[in-house]
């Protein structure tokens, strides 16, 4: 089944950040090997020399955007950059990000909120970086975000889902689709946030910034499909003893 | 007339447009989008608007970003 975001149809189950490549041939392959149909780009004041060579590259791979509004630390800066984004991209997609400081990147959840609030009022479709609050989570799709997009660990940590019963929380409780965004670090953590129930995972810098980020971004890929794959098997239940798979030798 | 173009003050003339100050930066046409003192201003506008003294405008592209 397709994963659905407000009334956007998102082709694949891991949504590729272009932030971190060392340059846009790298971030290309990367791009191309993870299969990705939305990635994240971040809004900055142009720089002539650079010009818009990450929305050709885009354009060219026919991968869509997704803009954030990374490095906002208030309400009033996100709704703005996210007014500019749609603006300058023409979509009213935004992956909101409102962080409380520097050193840990983590959501503000009071300027997170009420910049939800507004941008929804605004006819935007509003993706939310959030901690993994299961509450935080279900005030966001009460105000109306078309997904919640709560973190594993914290951005560029690479430390993995560290509170994965939260996460199992958040997907019991959600009505809207749940992105895994932010810590994952390698292929079995993105695989392990498809078997806690998310429809989906959102990564950057595990793959721009792995070794070798085209490779990386394969592993993700077939991860994010083994995972997806994994939970809708319904997996066996856990048992305290050993339960023999062999026919018993009497028989 | 003096105005500030990401953060770098400038000096147009006067009577100006928004559009004059996208121009005068290299900007592309496509891609782009132009705060004037803090609001947004609808690329339609942008050769109407007209700039006044000490404008604070800000032209914003996508850049690689998680």
């Amino acid at each position: 089944m397709d994963l659905v975001i407000g009334d956007h149809k998102i082709g694949s189950r891991l949504v590729m950040g272009t932030g971190g490549a060392a340059n846009l041939e790298i971030l290309e392959r990367a791009l191309v090997a993870s299969g990705t149909t939305l990635t994240t780009v971040a809004m900055r004041r142009i720089d002539a020399a650079a010009g818009t060579g990450v929305l050709d590259l885009l354009r060219k791979l026919g991968i869509a955007v997704l803009p954030n509004t990374a490095g906002c630390r208030t309400a009033a800066e996100a709704v703005l950059t996210a007014r500019l984004a749609r603006e300058a991209l023409g979509t009213e997609l935004v992956k909101l990000e409102v962080v409380a400081d520097e050193r840990t990147l983590l959501p503000d959840p009071i300027e997170l909120l009420d910049a939800a609030e507004q941008l929804v009022d605004d006819g935007f479709t509003v993706l939310p970086y959030t901690n993994d609050d299961p509450v935080l989570a279900r005030k966001l799709e009460h105000a109306g975000c078309a997904a919640v997009m709560p973190l594993g660990s914290p951005i560029g940590t690479g430390l993995g889902i560290r509170n994965p019963h939260n996460i199992e929380m958040i997907v019991e409780a959600a009505g809207v689709p749940v992105v895994l965004d932010a810590g994952i670090g390698t292929a079995s953590e993105a695989a392990q946030a498809m078997e806690l129930g998310c429809d989906a995972v959102l990564l950057a810098t595990a793959v721009t910034r792995a070794a070798d980020p085209e490779r990386m971004a394969r592993a993700m890929r077939l991860a994010v499909e083994a995972g997806y794959a994994a939970r809708h098997a319904g997996r066996i239940p856990r048992r305290y003893w050993a339960h023999a798979s062999s026919p018993d030798r009497e028989q | 007339m003096h105005v500030t173009i990401n953060g770098e003050r400038r000096e147009l003339a006067s009577g100006a447009t928004v559009d004059d100050a996208v121009t005068a930066i290299g900007a592309p046409r496509s891609g782009v989008a132009v705060a004037v003192d803090g609001e947004v201003v609808p690329r339609a506008d942008w050769v109407r608007l007209r700039l006044s003294e000490d404008a604070e405008i800000e032209v914003l592209t996508a850049v690689q970003g998680g």
